[in-house]
């Protein structure tokens, strides 16, 4: 499919809503987990725009950092869950907002 | 694909024994923390020797990804002696912890090995490669006491926060890739210089956008809000260690990515707009930093909040830059000057608050140091070192890199800043004479055993041979500096 | 002459090794032994040092001994090199000789006491940067020795840190030190910025180089000039004590007596001085900068001099004396007569370091009290301190033939030549509070009945280690005004005017700036001279009065002055109503209003205030940090908006 047929701006903008989108579910989800999936769509928006923009450009290069995102989302997933689960053996709960010992 | 072995040795030597040879160790030999100890610590040495000696084998490397010699190697060798100081501090700590796993000495020497890439990148695949396999590690080292409840908060807050930052930092490598078609330096700086940008505002948008991401990993306002809680609840050996490698290695890719960003310097429209944004920032975090150390009762969280007002001195080399003619104060050296400087003094704070800690988490309150003097003369004679040299009086190393930075400023034109840099420093005496006014100058409440320093006492005293050293003699790194 | 650099190393060296060893190397005489030979060696090359400098013409005296490349980048450039020339052998010949008597006496003086080792560690280490302040040829050397010396001295201050001591807003004597150390950094920091102005208009930090090119770069530039001199006053208003940074000295006398002697009476306090003099061409080429010195530094004197009126201890009266007489020194310096402002540098360092000493004699004798109200009558028993402070009154009061005499009248006739009439008044009526708290002073330790209780206190001579240092630095206060010998009393007697020939090329180019007074004022400058020794004869006399019997008259007098007023005229003469007009209206005036309102109030609540606004604003604002992760998400996010706005909206247009 060539991509001339969908002009760029529509997937610049499908990415920022998408990336708003996993934003605003940081903001305001209280569940460490639902957080994280988040991040995860607010990473996987910014994939679409590289995608977008390599393709665009003839340069693999975006498509290669592509991949590189996707491994590193990967490994913080791994970590991620380990801690979250390591939370819940110490404080019963996965509530960001009762995680606040230390303030001030 | 070009591949320079030779130049590339320090970076192939830690991958090597930490993705090949590590592995297996830890995989065949069990429960030997010792030999998995000397292991790292022979790496990291092997492979600090190994970018000094190389230092002057300058070029590019994986088909121009990395950048080789000078700038990149001086910074591997400071990570890879900072990683052996942090490795040295830490398993007495963990001992008298009882926590001492194998693991950790790989999570540690893995960060090395990121903090290496972010130095040597010249790509920003590279980049995001190199701040991520830092921050992961530094995610699980921070929650490393996985049943303290301090410890795992601090890794939740700093996971969270961390990943939230990395979400924005790749928006904008991601922008300035659409706005350049590239994501190598060089092409990056030839696009701006030549005015080729396809969009010039999703460049800006995407630069500020990376900015930011740095700026978080450094701690600057209003992005330093996760360091106060996470210096003070990791674990104090992983404390020492990122908040002065990890720092570093940040400005390490902060100075060569405002060089491909801003090849003709603050001349532009929109860079002067940037600029009075980054100065703003600068202010902004040394008096926050600093006025809310001064509140603080424990010992951690003040020397974390005086964490994020360095990040503020050192961010006004930013703003200076390079020096323009052969003759000017050049911002970025002061910027490394002052991050060599900042290890040895903020590594070797840690350090004695580490050896100080007691195994329930005590002993870590402003008040407990009162008398120490008494108990502990060499400890707290050290600790009054880094202090002085923290508060920026001469002759400590820590005076040089803040005068440089305030005279870099000055010369560009920010006279206000520096005023303000001096307002906080002075702010700033106030805490860090009062730890030395506990220690000296009052008797102390207890009378507590504390483990020997053991190996710790090799880190407390490099640090304080660096912090006075380099404050005689700051020649001996400019002459480096000025060969790049 | 490059052995000229030793003399900073035999401080270091002696800092080290008793730094490194301290009880280790055995008793308190070998110790003792260690830190004074190493003050007395830097003493002897220092006066062989002299010595080849008087042997070279008049105008070549000076030359620089590099030690070593201290930081080069780009076209900044400092060496660690010290200069050697009129002014700063002066200095480092006051500093090693006091020093080294000092460093004897304190053999005696802290004999027993359980750091005695720290406490000559500490000497050292103060001296040692003592000698880079002076002997630098460069801002940054003598910045370097400025924090050094502030810190020896914040060290000492705290050295007997479990002791209780009374200040305004302390407890602790830790308090003192830390009080003492933040108020000179912010004068420090005055220094810095004053330094990088400097660099950025003369590329340099040499002082050689900007006193050379200074009427060249900053020509015509009056406004920077004044930003710079002024910056750098602020700096010397810290370490000199002056108004508005001056609360920290009479705090400072929480130090053992020997520190206050040699930091916070001979040495340390006269870094100002020592910084403006260094400096004189750019000060001179500032005339709102000379007239801010004048006015603040005689604004100092009267002020702390009225203050000194009605403390009761021993060591306080003795430092509102040293404000006070450094107050004296700014204005010398204010009204261009750089000379007598280095000249009472001297003399005040013979017979304040005296002063100093001879009440450490005292509380020494008498187990630790300095409430001069509880003295009295020690004549008999400490027959050489007695002698000695006797002296060093005579000489601050400006009785003719002590050194104080000439120095002071220097400074009061310069006072009136090129500054007006009025401040010549005021620093007489100053002049006349030093002579009556001085004696007030003496009168009420060693003259009168003894007050003490003789069952608990048994007054003693001190050793020979003390008292050889007092009739030394006695000797030297009586006679070591015959250096500065003004015009008027030498020319007659073909007298030469020493230190003025001496110091006269390194003020050369500053005077050379600055309106000249020609014309001959002899019979003015003897009337006046004859007034202001009269005015301190009054003083003593007034002081003697009043106080030889104790306090009782005195206090009496206060309380009969407003009830019976009649009786007190008819019953006490024509003597009293001197007293009742002149002196308690100041005493009350001073207590009530000076005392308790510009220094506690005012001066003291400017510091304490703006440290309760800091942490009061540390207070409010770490309530951002809420502890939850989200909340922290949030102002980020507020943060990245902010800023994408801030570069983007330009753009739109």
């Amino acid at each position: 499919m060539l991509p001339t047929t969908i002009p760029l701006d529509w997937y610049l903008i499908l990415s920022a809503v998408l990336f708003v989108t996993g934003v605003v579910g940081v903001l305001t989800r209280r569940n460490a987990i639902i957080i994280f999936m988040s991040i995860e769509l607010m990473l996987n928006a910014v994939n679409l725009s590289l995608v977008a923009f390599s393709a665009y450009s003839g340069d693999i290069g975006g498509q290669m950092f592509v991949f590189f995102i996707m491994s590193v989302a990967a490994a913080e997933a791994a970590v991620g869950l380990a801690i979250v689960l390591s939370l819940f053996r110490n404080k019963q709960t996965i509530y960001v907002d009762d995680v606040n010992v230390m303030k001030w | 694909m070009q591949i320079d072995y030779i130049g590339s040795l320090p970076l192939i030597v830690i991958w090597l024994a930490l993705g090949a040879i590590g592995i297996v160790i830890q995989a065949f030999v069990r429960d030997n923390t010792r030999l998995v100890f000397g292991y790292y610590v022979a790496t990291l040495g092997l492979t600090g020797l190994a970018a000094i000696v190389l230092s002057g084998h300058k070029g590019a490397s994986f088909g121009g990804m990395i950048t080789l010699g000078g700038y990149a190697n001086y910074f591997d060798a400071l990570f890879c002696g900072a990683g052996i100081m942090a490795l040295l501090a830490a398993r007495p700590y963990l001992q008298k912890e009882e926590s001492e796993v194998d693991e950790f000495y790989t999570m540690l020497v893995s960060s090395v090995a990121g903090m290496m890439l972010m130095a040597h990148a010249s790509n920003l695949v590279v980049l995001f490669v190199g701040i991520e396999l830092m921050s992961i590690s530094f995610y699980v080292m921070a929650g490393f006491f996985r049943t303290s409840t301090k410890s795992v908060e601090a890794a939740l807050k700093y996971f969270l926060l961390g990943c939230f930052a990395t979400g924005f930092l790749v928006y904008g490598m991601s922008l300035i890739y659409g706005g350049t078609g590239s994501l190598a330096y060089g092409d990056i700086a030839r696009t701006v210089v030549t005015q080729q940008l396809t969009y010039p505002t999703l460049f800006v948008v995407g630069t500020t956008l990376l900015v930011i991401g740095l700026s978080f990993k450094i701690a600057a306002f209003p992005f330093h809000q996760w360091a106060p809680d996470v210096y003070e609840g990791a674990p104090t050996a992983v404390t020492a260690f990122m908040s002065t490698a990890g720092k570093a290695a940040a400005f390490s890719a902060f100075v060569a990515v405002f060089v491909a960003l801003l090849p003709a310097g603050w001349t532009s429209e929109i860079a002067q707009n940037q600029q009075i944004v980054i100065a703003v920032i600068a202010a902004a975090t040394m008096l926050l930093g600093n006025i809310t150390a001064v509140v603080q009762s424990n010992v951690k969280r003040m020397l974390a909040y005086s964490s994020v007002a360095h990040a503020g001195y050192m961010l006004m080399g930013i703003l200076a830059g390079p020096s323009l003619g052969t003759d000017g104060m050049n911002g970025h050296h002061a910027i490394v000057f002052y991050a060599t400087s900042y290890l040895f003094m903020q590594m070797g704070a840690f350090v004695v608050v580490g050896i100080l800690e007691r195994r329930d988490g005590g002993f870590l309150n402003i008040d407990d140091y009162a008398g120490l003097h008494h108990r502990h003369p060499v400890l707290a004679a050290l600790m009054a070192v880094f202090m002085f040299s923290l508060a920026g009086i001469p002759p400590f190393a820590g005076f040089f890199g803040k005068y440089m930075l305030f005279a870099a400023a000055i010369e560009r034109g920010f006279t206000w800043l520096a005023i303000v840099g001096v307002v906080s420093s002075v702010i700033s005496a106030w805490f860090y004479l009062g730890l030395i006014v506990k220690m000296y100058f009052q008797d102390a409440k207890d009378s507590g055993h504390e483990a020997p320093a053991g190996l710790a006492g090799f880190t407390l005293a490099v640090s304080v041979v660096g912090v006075v050293f380099f404050g005689l003699f700051p020649q001996l790194l400019i002459n480096i500096f000025r060969s790049w | 002459m490059n052995y000229a650099a030793l003399i900073p190393l035999f401080p270091l060296v002696g800092f080290a090794i008793i730094g490194l060893f301290g009880r280790r190397l055995g008793s308190e005489k070998v110790i003792g032994s260690i830190a004074s030979l190493a003050v007395l060696a830097s003493f002897v090359t220092a006066v062989a040092v002299f010595m080849g400098l008087t042997s070279m013409p008049a105008d070549a005296r000076s030359f620089t001994v590099p030690v070593y490349t201290w930081i080069a980048t780009g076209s900044f450039s400092v060496d660690i090199a010290y200069q050697f020339d009129q002014l700063s052998i002066l200095f480092t010949l006051i500093i090693t000789g006091i020093g080294f008597l000092i460093h004897v006496y304190s053999t005696g003086y802290m004999h027993g006491d359980r750091s005695f080792p720290r406490f000559f560690a500490y000497l050292n280490l103060f001296v040692f940067m003592m000698l880079n302040l002076v002997l630098a040829s460069n801002f940054l050397l003598t910045f370097l020795g400025w924090e050094g010396v502030g810190l020896a001295s914040y060290l000492l201050i705290g050295f007997w840190y479990d002791r209780k001591f009374e200040g305004s807003g302390i407890v602790w004597t830790g308090d003192a030190a830390k009080k003492a150390f933040i108020v000179n950094r912010i004068g420090d920091f005055g220094v810095l910025l004053a330094m990088f102005m400097l660099f950025n208009a003369f590329g340099t930090l040499e002082y050689a180089t900007i006193n050379a090119q200074a009427g060249v770069v900053l020509g015509g530039q009056e406004t920077l000039v004044t930003m710079i001199t002024l910056l750098l006053f602020l700096g010397c208003t810290g370490k000199s004590a002056q108004i508005p940074l001056g609360v920290w000295l009479p705090d400072a006398m929480a130090g053992p007596t020997p520190v206050s002697a040699l930091i916070h009476a001979a040495t340390m306090v006269t870094s100002g001085i020592f910084l403006i003099a260094r400096t004189n061409v750019l000060f001179a080429m500032s005339p709102t900068t000379m007239a801010v010195v004048t006015g603040i530094g005689i604004t100092t004197a009267l002020i702390a001099g009225t203050v000194g009126l009605v403390q009761n201890d021993i060591k306080k009266v003795l430092a509102y004396s040293t404000v006070s007489q450094l107050g004296f020194m700014f204005t010398a310096l204010g009204v261009g007569a750089f000379t007598a402002g280095v000249f009472h540098v001297m003399t005040h360092a013979f017979f304040k370091a005296l002063l100093f000493l001879g009440s450490g004699s005292v509380i020494h004798g008498m187990h630790e009290e300095q409430d001069i109200q509880k003295m009295g009558g020690l004549k008999k028993y400490m027959p050489i301190t007695y002698k000695t402070f006797l002296v060093g009154t005579l000489a601050i009061s400006g009785i003719p033939l002590f050194s104080g005499f000439f120095s002071k009248d220097e400074i009061l006739w310069f006072a009136w030549l090129n500054g007006s009439p009025i401040l010549w008044a005021v620093g007489a009526l100053a002049a006349f509070c030093t002579a009556f708290y001085m004696w007030r002073l003496t009168a009420l330790t060693f003259l009168g009945k003894e007050r003490f209780d003789h069952h608990h206190v048994h007054p003693h001579e001190s050793p020979k280690s003390m008292t050889i240092p007092l009739i030394i630095l006695a000797v030297l206060s009586a006679v070591g005004g015959l250096l500065g010998i003004p015009h008027v009393l030498g020319h007659p007697l073909h007298l030469p005017n020493l230190l003025e020939e001496w110091l006269a090329p390194i003020f050369a180019n500053g005077v050379a700036l600055l309106p000249k007074h020609t014309g001959d004022h002899t019979a003015l400058e003897f009337t006046l001279m004859a007034v202001s020794v009269g005015i301190g004869a009054f003083g003593i006399w007034l002081a003697h009065s009043l106080y030889k019997d104790g306090t009782e008259k005195a206090r009496a007098l206060g309380a009969r002055f407003s009830a019976v007023y009649k009786l007190l005229w008819r019953k006490y003469g024509v003597d009293e109503v001197y007293d009742v007009l002149i002196v308690s209206p100041i005493v009350v005036f001073s207590r009530s209003f000076l005392w308790k309102m510009v220094d506690v109030v005012l001066i003291d609540g400017i510091v304490n205030g703006s440290a309760r606004f800091v942490a009061s604003t540390g207070n409010v604002i770490r309530r951002i940090q809420t502890g939850v992760a989200q909340h922290y998400a949030l102002i980020m996010m507020v943060g990245i908006i902010a800023l994408i706005a801030i570069v983007t909206v330009p753009m739109l247009k």
